[in-house]
């Protein structure tokens, strides 16, 4: 599918693309698409990622904005095999145990619902990850079901925990390191979405699956410990 | 090796930034001023990556446990070396033991403290600068010890010295181009956006300024796209905020413009309550 695509300038050293302003899975789709074609060819210094947009990073400063666009275009309309690609899919272990999903109870009376059917909708979606931003490793999903969308808290907490999972609004997320937060936490996650020590610090990217799994509180300190012990693998749904 | 007597206040080492990771969350960073302290790496003959001690306000007291050859850029504190003032971007050589303080503000904000060979601290992710949760070390503090990269004896540079140009500190003016959502602005807005003078609030540090006035603002809030230090966003109550070097990578608000590379190093040595106009290319 081939979307009707503005290019913009942005600064001296950055082309701004952007698609129709939805959120939608087929953007997304072209997004990763053209992405894929536009890193094999060009060295850039960054390719950032938006809901509906690419934000093309240059090393240096352009000059020929109009020779860039028309080849970027010619880029975008040119086929190729690029269309298969296809993300990995990761199975991340979440603890619902009320110790870490401190706000459950909450959502749970907001919602009308029992805590485990907020478990249950909150793990049998499969989400996509649409762009990595906020914070290092903060993935932005898509796929919230709408039944368990709860708006973000009044007052932000100073304080939350790294590996909290959360829910704002329609979007739902992993903090990744300790920071300030207003969605609603639910669980915590042992696993590392940010890990200087890595070669790849955050192990997923654009376009990849994600699916939260409910695990027990042994299996979260289990988990914790293999990971100390660097012995931890995490689970790829094939 | 040089200690810290004193950390002052967010003092941090910073270099070029950690440039290529803005694709997994990780910001920039970098010398807010990079134009100040780029002029200290040149005059050193150091290499352009070489770290540097970021020092706001003149807020720190350091000892030099070895003899060092240094350099110190951007604003002036009157620093001295045993109290002895000395000259800013002038080379000059540092005894072991001696005592590095700072004044009264003559101009500007932050002082690079820049020395041959250039800070050797941890390197993550490509970089040495400074960022909660990236580096061990989020700013300086009381005891640390900041080590240096291999100090080769100097040659012909030792009496390196220039002259800046005072208008980095003191020019109100801020070069700008239009950032991608300036077109959505009415004809009116977009003419206070250049005309009016606005004035640095209170809410500034490394990642953005808030801008004290306010601008009539209808638009709605983006879809999640990428911002770049030197963003000028527009926020739902009509307050400016200018993206420095610690932004986020990504943001919601409308991006009205952006300032060109020196201007954000001009902007790095503003402070709460200066003036500034933007002057669109």
């Amino acid at each position: 599918m081939l979307n009707q695509l503005t290019y913009k300038t942005f600064g001296k050293n950055a082309i701004l693309i952007e698609w129709p302003a939805v959120i939608s899975e087929d953007v997304l789709q072209d997004i990763v698409a053209y992405k894929t074609k536009i890193e094999r060819l060009l060295k850039l210094q960054d390719v950032i990622v938006g809901y509906n947009s690419l934000l093309l990073v240059y090393n240096f400063e352009i000059e020929k904005f109009q020779s860039k666009v028309a080849f970027l275009k010619e880029l975008y309309f040119q086929k190729g095999i690029i269309s298969t690609i296809r993300g990995i899919h990761w199975s991340v272990p979440v603890c619902y145990d009320p110790i870490f999903g401190i706000d459950l109870e909450l959502v749970s009376e907001r919602k009308n619902k029992s805590v485990k059917e907020i478990i249950r909708l909150h793990t049998e979606v499969v989400y996509k990850v649409y762009f990595i931003g906020f914070l290092p490793g903060f993935l932005y999903l898509g796929g919230l079901n709408s039944k368990i969308a709860i708006p973000r808290k009044e007052t932000p907490r100073l304080r939350v925990p790294k590996g909290a999972v959360a829910i704002g609004g329609s979007q739902t997320g992993v903090y990744p390191t300790e920071s300030s937060g207003g969605w609603n936490i639910i669980g915590n996650s042992p696993v590392s979405f940010f890990d200087i020590d890595k070669i790849t610090p955050c192990f997923a990217k654009t376009g990849d699956k994600i699916s939260f799994e409910s695990i027990s509180f042994e299996a979260y300190t289990s988990i914790k410990e293999q990971l100390e012990n660097n012995t931890y693998q995490l689970k790829k749904i094939e | 090796m040089i200690t810290v007597l004193n950390p002052g206040i967010y003092c941090t080492i910073q270099d070029l930034g950690r440039i290529g990771f803005a694709h997994i969350g990780v910001p920039i960073s970098g010398a807010m001023d990079l134009h100040s302290a780029s002029i200290g790496n040149q005059l050193l003959n150091n290499n352009k990556s070489a770290a540097v001690l970021e020092i706001p306000f003149g807020g720190c007291k350091l000892q030099f446990e070895i003899g060092l050859t240094i350099c110190l850029t951007g604003a002036d504190f009157n620093p001295t070396i045993d109290g002895e003032l000395v000259a800013l971007n002038s080379v000059f050589k540092v005894p072991k033991g001696a005592i590095l303080s700072f004044g009264s503000k003559k101009y500007g904000v932050r002082t690079y403290l820049c020395v041959l060979g250039g800070f050797d601290t941890e390197t993550v992710l490509k970089s040495r600068s400074y960022y909660k949760g990236i580096t061990a070390s989020s700013y300086l503090q009381k005891g640390d010890t900041l080590s240096v990269g291999f100090n080769e004896p100097i040659k012909q540079k030792s009496h390196a010295k220039i002259k800046v140009d005072a208008q980095h500190f003191s020019a109100n003016k801020i070069s700008v181009t239009k950032g991608p959502e300036f077109y959505l602005l009415s004809k009116e807005q977009q003419e206070n956006l250049i005309i009016r003078v606005f004035t640095i609030s209170n809410n500034n540090n490394r990642v953005g300024y808030q801008l004290e006035e306010s601008l009539e603002n209808n638009l709605k809030p983006i879809l999640t796209s990428g911002v770049l230090p030197g963003t000028v966003q527009l926020t739902p109550s009509g307050k400016l905020i200018v993206l420095m070097r610690d932004c986020q990578v990504t943001g919601g608000y409308p991006r009205v413009l952006q300032l060109s590379d020196y201007a954000i190093s001009k902007f790095g040595q503003k402070i709460a309550g200066d003036e500034v106009r933007f002057l669109l290319k």
